[in-house]
């Protein structure tokens, strides 16, 4: 039942990344959403700030939990998707489309990123722990 | 009974008052006009005092309380509260006193705060006690603060952290930061104690203490804490004690011998003063002489027979404005006197007693997170055998339909799906064996119908809550609007 | 064994025997031997009609204010409480109850909360309140932690010297592992436009109190723009009585507002249990320590009440909560809750009238005395300071032979106020308790 769509990329702290030329829009994977459960708060950076890679840039709050989310690369913020911060519950109902997080100019090329097989590969690991 | 009631809000209606005021009686001294509030107080209802007493009494009928039924909360202490504690603390010369009166016009409520200092120094094993902390986490912010006077003080400045076992409650780790320190974890070892490997490794000279409950959040006392305290030590770091359990040890051992050097009593868990709903509570601190000097104050003392109140001369400073809870000495105090040393033994004895008897019957259904006698609280899973689709909160909610309040659940974190019940000595076996059946028709209904745990509770006041909706669009404050709203959904 | 515990001698070894132990010692083999069962040298049991007796024994050793007419405040205050707030706070279902952890079983604990979150929303016009703080001392220092994590780069608070000064000592207290300055109220004399002007683009927050700790009401309107226009959060300290007719911290914009909320319905007790009214801006609600509640529908689509917000809290955020607060003043917040309710729009306002009527009418009658002199400081609410002729100590005493406790001697936090004494006037002191007071001054 895991739900990686083949054409984005992954980090093990359960990201997604789509990139398109210089930029990178970011997510958190259906797998992360349904570890989470109910999604109820996302607090996302201010466009413009900058970030290296792994660093702590937004949270996602369920209930009873909260999950920082880390830049899959470094760059700056170019655009965060307001719909998530009104509704947060899109970040459960669609988390590859309308539950996206931010967009990054990213700076250096990306690197590390696993591909949809070795994601799909590190949660099934995860989950078998 | 269960009925609903309406926000107090909606009682209201113009020109009507809850309580007979006198007439001033005096001459009219002019308002300053421009200092007037400019609302008319349009947030406050209007209600008459029958309303509002049969209002609150209503609501009071849904809620689950120990005097109802067995509240079995791990780690929280649920035990009777007995009736005469809250006559004492009603008495006009405890409830109608203040607090800055003139110590000679106060001598009877100084000499109780004293003689209960000495009481608790003398269960623990410390030298000196200070009552002023007004709950369990206030009582560990004047520990971690006075650890770290204690360490400037010394010109020993390079110590910026403090070690927490993973099994420690939140307020553990909370409270090291709010002082300013760094928080290590340290890992627990397969028997439920502090990992000493793991300990070893982090302790140093940049350790200010490491917070211990003793007995632990998995209901174990730590079979190292001797080796724990001494590996501390030697690394000129101070062991603090969360004393959260310490009603399953009162006249069985003395934090202050086991190597502790400064620990909080909770006195609305061990001492039984009421939950409240939430508190009030009481953060007694105790500590080694060598602390003494760093307390926060004030702390009575006996002078020439005379009661006075005194601040240690290197004082972390006041917690809190006046002297502490003192309804709640009362109550504490009360309970001490009239069990004396050997009810407090038996206190501790019992409550081990009755959390060994419910784990022998219920650990072959209800795997155990770590299999040995447990002290005064024991942590079970929710994994049933033959029911995949069932977790802790199912089983916890299923409880309800079953008369009991539900244990302590998903704590400590370290343990997957846990289950932590405490059944305090004053239950009785008839009780601990009808929640013992409780639990074992629970399991059969996971693996042959599910959805009745699933679907629970279902005689509560309410059904299972939306918390999701609650939190992702807050309403804190009655808005008769926004409620309208939220239930046309 | 003790009449709290419902296990006999024969269930007790039927329990063991499940156990398979033979003796409840064997139960703390864990303990280390040389260590376990130490004396307790404690003294002896009594029973209960012996403790009621001792218990009365020491009570009637203070002298109360049912006995003696009070005149002292200084942050604690003798009001009225009608009987149905503890008639109430009295069931078991209330006071023997847990933190609302289960909200299906504790909704009249969750609804109790949500009303007084509302209340005191109405009360000072704010936007949001918590489930309460340990006092107001307390609910003040963490006000001011919270507008320093607000401010992000901002290290300094401003603190006038008219605020309580216990509450400026446990500001103290609470901040003193923290990399932050206080500064404000260094001169004891200064006013609060002195402290205000301390203000600057380093400061996070300026704390004011109103009535202040000497009795003064402020307009804090301006300086509330003041503080505003440095960038800074202002934090209001108040009275809840006082709040029946005067400026609310809504109505001066103020960003976070604290209070002692003892004064609505709940005894003196020498100090405490009290409870910390906490409050702030929607905008700097997810910062807010301690618990919230809020509503939502059950499975029927029944209104119910819930704990919400609570990843702010340490028991899920641990060393990143927004403190380490857990146990609060629950039952003391319940009470306010009933006293406010009783009171109502019109109970309120009269009772703060009675306070201001009769506090002004005993200032002027005292600063008629010879040797008396009632400092002129700008509009009070129920206290003032009066310079006496002798030192307040000698004063108290002379009162409390006649029957009466005296007020606060305030040269001990207020050098520059020698031999002064502030006086504090409720709807409990009549004008007959009034006219004794200065009868005992003058005689």
């Amino acid at each position: 039942m895991s739900n990686v769509p083949s054409d984005l990329l992954y980090t093990k702290e359960h990201e997604w990344v789509r990139i398109d030329g210089n930029t990178a829009t970011v997510g958190i994977s259906h797998f992360a959403q349904s570890q989470l459960g109910d999604v109820v708060f996302v607090e996302l950076p201010d466009v413009g700030k900058t970030f290296e890679i792994g660093e702590s840039f937004g949270t996602v709050e369920s209930v009873k939990a909260v999950s920082e989310i880390y830049a899959p690369l470094s760059g700056s913020v170019a655009e965060i998707n307001n719909a998530v911060i009104d509704a947060p519950e899109l970040v459960n109902d669609d988390p590859y489309g309308d539950g996206w997080l931010a967009k990054f100019e990213f700076t250096s090329e990306p690197s590390g990123l696993l591909s949809a097989a070795e994601y799909e590969q590190f949660i099934k690991e995860e989950a078998d722990k | 009974m269960h009925t609903y009631e309406p926000p107090i809000f909606e009682l209201s209606s113009p020109g009507k008052i809850g309580a007979a005021l006198p007439d001033a009686g005096v001459p009219e001294t002019e308002l300053p006009a421009h200092l007037l509030r400019d609302d008319d107080l349009a947030g406050l209802p209007e209600i008459s005092e029958t309303e509002v007493v049969r209002h609150f009494t209503r609501i009071s009928q849904r809620n689950f309380c120990i005097d109802t039924g067995m509240y079995p909360l791990g780690s929280c202490t649920m035990k009777y509260n007995p009736k005469i504690h809250e006559e004492a603390a009603r008495l006009p010369g405890f409830a109608f006193i203040h607090p800055l009166q003139a110590e000679e016009t106060v001598q009877g409520a100084l000499q109780l705060t004293y003689e209960l200092q000495d009481i608790l120094a003398e269960i623990s094993g410390f030298d000196q006690v200070c009552l002023q902390p007004a709950a369990g986490a206030q009582g560990e912010f004047a520990g971690i603060l006075v650890f770290r006077a204690y360490h400037l003080d010394r010109g020993d400045d390079q110590r910026d952290e403090v070690l927490c076992p993973n099994s420690a409650h939140g307020t553990n780790p909370a409270t090291a930061a709010m002082v300013g320190f760094k928080v290590v974890e340290i890992a627990t070892d397969s028997r439920g104690n502090v990992d000493l490997a793991d300990l070893r490794a982090k302790v140093g000279p940049r350790t200010a203490g490491l917070m211990l409950t003793n007995p632990n959040t998995l209901g174990l006392f730590d079979e190292n804490v001797h080796e724990v305290a001494k590996i501390v030590h030697e690394a000129g770091g101070l062991m603090y004690g969360d004393g959260a359990n310490f009603n399953a040890i009162l006249g069985i051992v003395k934090p202050g011998d086991v190597g502790f050097d400064f620990m909080h009593y909770n006195l609305h868990k061990t001492f039984t003063t009421p939950h409240g709903g939430g508190g009030p509570g009481c953060g007694a601190v105790g500590c080694k002489e060598f602390l003494a000097d760093y307390l926060p104050g004030p702390i009575v003392a006996l002078k020439d027979g005379q009661y006075t109140r005194h601040t240690p001369a290197k004082s972390i400073g006041r917690l809190k404005a006046f002297k502490g809870n003192f309804g709640m000495f009362v109550r504490a105090y009360t309970y001490i006197r009239m069990l004396g040393a050997a009810g407090l033994r038996s206190v501790s004895e019992h409550a081990v007693l009755n959390a060994n008897y419910l784990r022998v019957n219920l650990d072959k259904i209800y795997p155990v997170a770590y299999d040995r006698t447990c002290m005064h609280e024991v942590v079970l899973q929710g994994k049933i055998k033959g029911a995949p689709s069932v977790h802790t909160l199912d089983i916890a909610k299923r409880l309800i339909d079953f008369g009991f309040h539900p244990p302590t659940v998903y704590f400590p974190i370290s343990v997957a799906e846990s289950i932590m019940i405490e059944p305090t000595e004053t239950e009785s076996k008839r009780n601990l064996d009808a929640f013992i059946d409780a639990m074992k028709q629970i399991a059969l209904e996971a693996v042959e119908n599910p959805e009745l745990l699933h679907a629970a509770p279902t005689t509560a006041p309410v059904r299972r809550l939306d918390e999701a909706t609650a939190a992702r669009r807050p309403i804190l404050k009655y808005d008769q609007a926004a409620i309208a709203a939220l239930l046309s959904k | 064994m003790s009449h709290y515990i419902s296990i006999t001698e024969s269930e007790r070894a039927e329990m063991l025997k499940a156990i398979g132990v033979a003796d409840v010692a064997d139960l703390f083999v864990d303990v280390p031997a040389d260590l376990r069962f130490p004396t307790l040298d404690l003294p002896a049991a009594l029973a209960e009609g012996e403790m009621a007796r001792e218990l009365r024994r020491l009570s009637s050793k203070n002298s109360d204010v049912l006995n003696y007419s009070c005149f002292l405040g200084a942050g604690a205050y003798n009001h009225f409480i009608p009987a149905a707030v503890d008639s109430l706070l009295r069931r078991s279902e209330f006071y023997t109850a847990y933190t609302p952890y289960q909200p299906e079983i504790s909704q009249g604990t969750l609804q109790a909360i949500f009303e007084y979150q509302s209340l005191m929303c109405g009360l000072l016009q704010m936007d949001a309140a918590n489930a309460s703080h340990y006092d107001g001392a307390t609910a003040m220092a963490e006000g001011a932690i919270m507008a320093i994590n607000a401010t992000r780069n901002r290290r300094k608070i401003v603190v006038a010297p008219s605020v309580h000064p216990q509450y400026r000592g446990v500001l103290r207290s609470y901040t003193q592992g923290l990399d932050v300055t206080i500064t404000g109220d260094e001169n004891p004399a200064a006013s609060v436009a002195d402290a205000a002007a301390l203000v600057d683009n380093e400061t996070a927050v300026f704390i004011v109190q109103s009535p202040d700790f000497l009795g003064v009401l402020h307009d804090l309107k301006p300086v509330a723009e003041q503080i505003h226009a440095a960038g800074a959060l202002l934090l209001m300290v108040t009275n809840p009585i006082a709040l029946g007719l005067f400026q609310t911290p809504g109505m001066v914009g103020a960003d976070i507002a604290v209070m002692e909320g003892q004064p609505l319905g709940i005894p003196l007790s020498f100090g405490g249990p009290y409870v910390g009214v906490f409050s702030c801006t929607e905008k700097l609600l997810r910062r807010m320590a301690g618990r919230l509640v809020g509503v939502t529908t059950d499975l029927n689509g029944q209104l119910g009440y819930v704990l919400t917000l609570q990843t702010r809290e340490q028991h899920i955020r641990r060393e990143k909560a927004t403190s380490n607060i857990c146990t609060n003043q629950g039952l003391m917040a319940l009470a306010a809750t009933i006293y406010t309710s009783l009171m109502g729009k019109t109970g309120l306002r009269k009772v703060a009238e009675l306070c201001y009527q009769r506090a002004h009418y005993a200032a002027k009658a005292i600063g008629q005395l010879d040797g008396y002199e009632v400092l002129e400081q700008g509009p009070f609410f129920h206290e003032f300071v009066v310079r006496c002729p002798r030192s307040v100590a000698e004063i108290t005493q002379a009162l409390h032979a006649q029957g009466i406790i005296g007020g606060y001697d305030v040269s001990k936090d207020y050098p520059h106020l020698d031999n002064a004494m502030l006086i504090c006037v409720t709807e409990q002191n009549t004008k007959n308790d009034i006219d004794h007071l200065v009868a005992v001054l003058g005689g």
